[in-house]
């Protein structure tokens, strides 16, 4: 089988595994890392929702062959080490505002929180009620309004 | 209920640390008015069973005999412990019991029961440490001037002893009966006060571990090839080796639900699953669609008494099939070998399902091991085991451990469903009178062969409704009658099986309280009243006008609005709690048409008012979170969210198909209110929010259009998505995801 290498929550990594594997079950299944969750599998509910190169996406449609060795992907796992602490600033808005439920799209939704506030902050600008209205991570507990509150408190921080 | 300190009888048991529990709590059976108390009554036999047990690290442990899917019982259960126990709540370690048989009907978590049913016998079981730690700390400094706080035993001159110091001394040889009296209600410095969920730093960071994230050593993923109509059976495969072939398959086998396919990867799975040429013998409502489902509700509608002689109003809704899926899917572990199987699942009647598994597998029950893993939702879903008897049939077959999940396809395609339903109503007045209200509610039937219908067996000596079906127990014990509407009748008629259904979030109730309120606004308007004080006037109760009258006034009930945008209020009762809720829905043009991807926009709710009173709040924090889902709920329930059933099977295959409230559906403004309450008792909470905030959403809607909404979802009659295939059962994964990245 051929082998893919990148890194993973700051280690480099290499996998033996089919090249179309989406990363998703690569990242759960052979590496063991279980944040990023199940929920779809066709990209729409988001609770899978990692960073590749800082950016949010979806390893539940993306093949390992399309990873590269520098290809920097960070799970909900490896975020709080992105901003140096224990918890991320997003992480630590969640817990102020007790968003979480049953907590199985969670880590998706943080990770799809951060990269809202890096891209409205790339902007220059405030986030809206608009952006808010536009993630699409689905919570069946119903916690978007608690997501809606964090997401402001953390990007105000 | 006396406020004041009353003795309760515990016992600590034989064991080599201390450990303590309820005494079965005869004496608390009282008249069994509804639901819960016939859930209550029937867990109390048992509740001596259930144990506290302090650590030699001074941690306390409990191992809760329910299934936390998300409500928020693990954090109040560590609540009640760490209040009789004065030690901070992140010392009491609470976990998931094993299914226990021996529990009987103390281990189903329902009818949002579990705080009501547990709040006192867990406080004794607490009490009853407490009683003893403070007994050996006496012994061990000579003194009975002791005072316990978080989790330090002191005395006046200073001396501190550790309670985990104390477990090994506090324990007893032999069981012995203490009898204790509880903190109360006025010294409380934990209960009734907001806490934050105890999983929730698990949670944000990833560490949270649910079934799928379990490594059991052995259990590869394997995945279900499922037929194309609802519980169609699986004939020959084609193309068996090529499958078996494929990358990374271990094992396809037949099962009675379909071909199971086992992998290196989930991802490997989904490809044998949709590679598999299978030829698939018929389904249980092979041909049926949204139409023939209703003519035969209609056949099946109990007829309404004679026609009043006095003017009365009647309405007809229909309620369309809605699906119960959670985000974590249908999922188990399964390790079947020689002689003997464990399971782990997030399972809400283990015990239940220990019985059926241990039955299907052809085992002794004692040789089938049941874990309750930690559910990723549940709104009834979990009641059923599915996944668990898929997991423990493929597994026994191939001989290995699989880790067995459910596509979302598959989850709501062939999962369970809450199911169609007609209501009608009926309401006689006679000038500012109202005479008599009549409800004939019709459905396809709910299956609650998940324990439910053992326990009210059971029971059914003590209720006074004699052996009436268990749905209709089940259906005449969740209402009440909270208006005064003088003579009621309520009657509920069941027909068709073949459909996997099943209870979703607060069962029966949504689709009859919104029925009945849509009404009440039509009776208000007959005569000349207005919505929110006609029903004020009607409802019995302070509590019950309190909630109501609260969100009037918070929600601005009657406040001016543009055209197209209207308030709606509906109140809803059950559980031993009341609520209200005040919505302003818009429902203008240039707000239902607004362009959403893959989505439906529709009416928006732009704001929400929610007031509740459920008796003593064990943690308002978690309370107003429920609170916050069930007005989601709601408005799924009433805008957005259905199957469309088409030739025996649902076309709903994705997220972005059924249409649960997202986002953009969310209302920017959301006010939960929790009633200061002087009960010392708990009520239910879990479910109690979703029937109020629905039909609060339907009144709106029908006050903003002019007309009055009968079918359920509005959008129903419109397909909003184009249906995946059903051969293969489930999608590709999509290949494109760096596309999307911004």
């Amino acid at each position: 089988m051929p082998e893919h290498t990148f890194r993973v929550n700051g280690e480099q990594v290499t996998v033996d595994v089919d090249s179309d594997v989406r990363l998703l079950w690569v990242l759960r299944d052979v590496l063991g890392i279980t944040g990023p969750k199940y929920g779809c599998g066709i990209n729409v509910c988001k609770a899978c929702t990692s960073h590749l190169n800082g950016r949010a996406f979806n390893p539940c449609a993306v093949p390992v062959r399309d990873l590269r060795p520098g290809d920097e992907v960070v799970t909900i796992e490896g975020l709080a080490a992105t901003a140096g602490g224990d918890l991320h600033p997003m992480q630590q808005a969640w817990l102020d505002h007790d968003v979480v439920q049953c907590g199985y799209c969670q880590p998706g939704q943080i990770m799809a929180a951060v990269d809202l506030v890096r891209r409205v902050a790339a902007e220059g600008r405030d986030i809206t009620d608009a952006d808010l209205d536009g993630i699409r991570n689905i919570c069946r507990c119903g916690t978007y309004a608690r997501i809606r509150e964090a997401i402001r408190a953390a990007a105000g921080s | 209920m006396a406020t004041s300190r009353r003795r309760f009888l515990g016992y600590v048991l034989a064991a080599p640390v201390l450990v303590a529990a309820a005494s079965p709590g005869e004496a608390q059976a009282a008249e069994l008015l509804d639901l819960n108390d016939i859930m209550t009554a029937a867990a109390l036999p048992t509740s001596g069973l259930i144990t506290v047990e302090i650590n030699t690290d001074g941690t306390v442990s409990f191992a809760l005999p329910r299934a936390e899917v998300g409500q928020g019982i693990t954090t109040s259960t560590a609540m009640l412990i760490a209040e009789e126990l004065a030690v901070p709540v992140h010392r009491v370690r609470v976990t998931l019991a094993d299914a226990r048989p021996e529990l009987l009907f103390n281990q189903l978590t329902g009818a949002s029961n579990t705080t009501i049913a547990t709040y006192t016998p867990i406080r004794v079981a607490a009490a009853v440490a407490r009683k003893r730690l403070l007994a050996a700390a006496a012994v061990e400094f000579g003194s009975d001037d002791l005072r316990l706080a978080d989790g330090v035993i002191s005395t006046a001159d200073g001396r501190r002893i550790g309670i985990g110091e104390l477990a090994a001394k506090a324990a007893s040889p032999r069981t012995l009966a203490v009898p204790v009296e509880l903190t109360a209600k006025d010294d409380f410095t934990v209960i009734g006060r907001p806490h934050g969920r105890v999983d929730a730093r698990d949670a944000v960071t990833g560490r949270k571990k649910f079934a799928m994230d379990l490594a059991v050593p052995g259990a590869k993923p394997a995945m279900v090839c499922r037929p194309p109509t609802i519980n169609g059976k699986p004939g020959t495969v084609a193309n068996l080796d090529e499958v078996r072939a494929m990358p990374g398959v271990t094992d396809v086998v037949t099962i009675s639900t379909g071909v199971a396919v086992r992998a290196e990867t989930f991802g490997q799975c989904i490809d044998a699953v949709r590679a598999l040429r299978v030829s698939w013998k018929p389904g249980t409502v092979e041909g049926k669609s949204d139409e023939s489902v209703l003519r035969e509700l209609a056949a099946a509608e109990l007829p309404l008494g004679p026609r009043p002689i006095t003017p009365y109003v009647e309405g007809r809704f229909t309620f369309h099939f809605r699906s119960n899926s959670a985000l974590e899917p249908n999922c188990a572990i399964a390790d079947v070998r020689n002689g003997r199987a464990e399971i782990w699942s997030a399972l809400k009647s283990p015990i239940v399902a220990k019985q059926t598994i241990a039955a299907r597998l052809g085992l002794p029950v004692g040789a089938v091991t049941v874990h309750v893993t930690e559910g990723g939702g549940s709104f009834g879903r979990k009641l059923f085991f599915d996944a668990a008897l898929e997991a423990a049939e493929m597994s026994q077959k191939i001989g290995k451990p699989v880790k067995l999940m459910w596509h979302r396809a598959d989850d709501s395609r062939q999962g369970r469903t809450h199911p169609m339903a007609t209501s009608r109503v009926r309401i006689a007045y006679a000038g500012n009178l109202v005479l008599g209200f009549e409800q004939r509610h019709t459905s396809v039937t709910t299956d609650l062969g998940h324990g439910l219908g053992e326990l009210f067996t059971a029971m059914a000596a003590k209720l006074p409704i004699g052996d009436k079906a268990f749905a209709q127990t089940f259906f005449q014990f969740s209402h009440t009658s909270p208006y005064d509407f003088g003579l009621h009748s309520r009657l509920l008629s069941e027909t068709g099986k073949g459909f996997n259904t099943g209870s979703m979030r607060n069962v029966y109730s949504p689709d009859t309280t919104t029925a009945r309120e849509l009404v009440v606004d039509q009776v208000a308007g007959r005569m000349g009243r207005d919505p929110y004080r006609f029903r004020h006037d009607m409802l019995r109760g302070e509590r019950s006008r309190a909630v109501l009258r609260t969100v009037a006034e918070a929600g601005g009930w009657g406040r001016k609005l543009p055209a197209g945008v209207a308030q709606g209020i509906a109140f809803h009762a059950e559980y031993k709690a009341v609520s209200a809720c005040l919505v302003e829905i818009d429902c203008r043009p240039e707000t239902v048409n607004r362009p959403i991807r893959d989505g439906v926009a529709g009416p928006r709710v732009t704001r929400a008012t929610f007031a509740v009173d459920v008796g003593l709040a064990v943690n308002p924090l978690g309370l107003q979170a429920q609170m916050m889902g069930c007005v989601m709920d709601g408005i799924a329930l009433t805008l957005t969210s259905s199957l469309h059933l088409r030739d025996g099977y649902f076309l709903e295959a994705s997220w972005d198909n059924y249409f649960y409230t997202r986002q953009w559906n969310t209302p920017p403004e959301l006010r939960i209110i929790i009633m200061p309450s002087d009960s010392d008792q708990p009520g239910g909470a879990g479910e109690l929010g979703v029937s109020a905030a629905m039909a609060a959403v339907a009144c709106a809607y029908g006050r903003a259009t002019g007309t009055m909404p009968t079918t359920f979802p509005i959008n129903h009659g419109t397909l909003s998505f184009v249906p995946k295939p059903t051969v293969p059962p489930i999608p590709a994964s999509p290949v494109d995801g760096l596309d999307h990245v911004r």
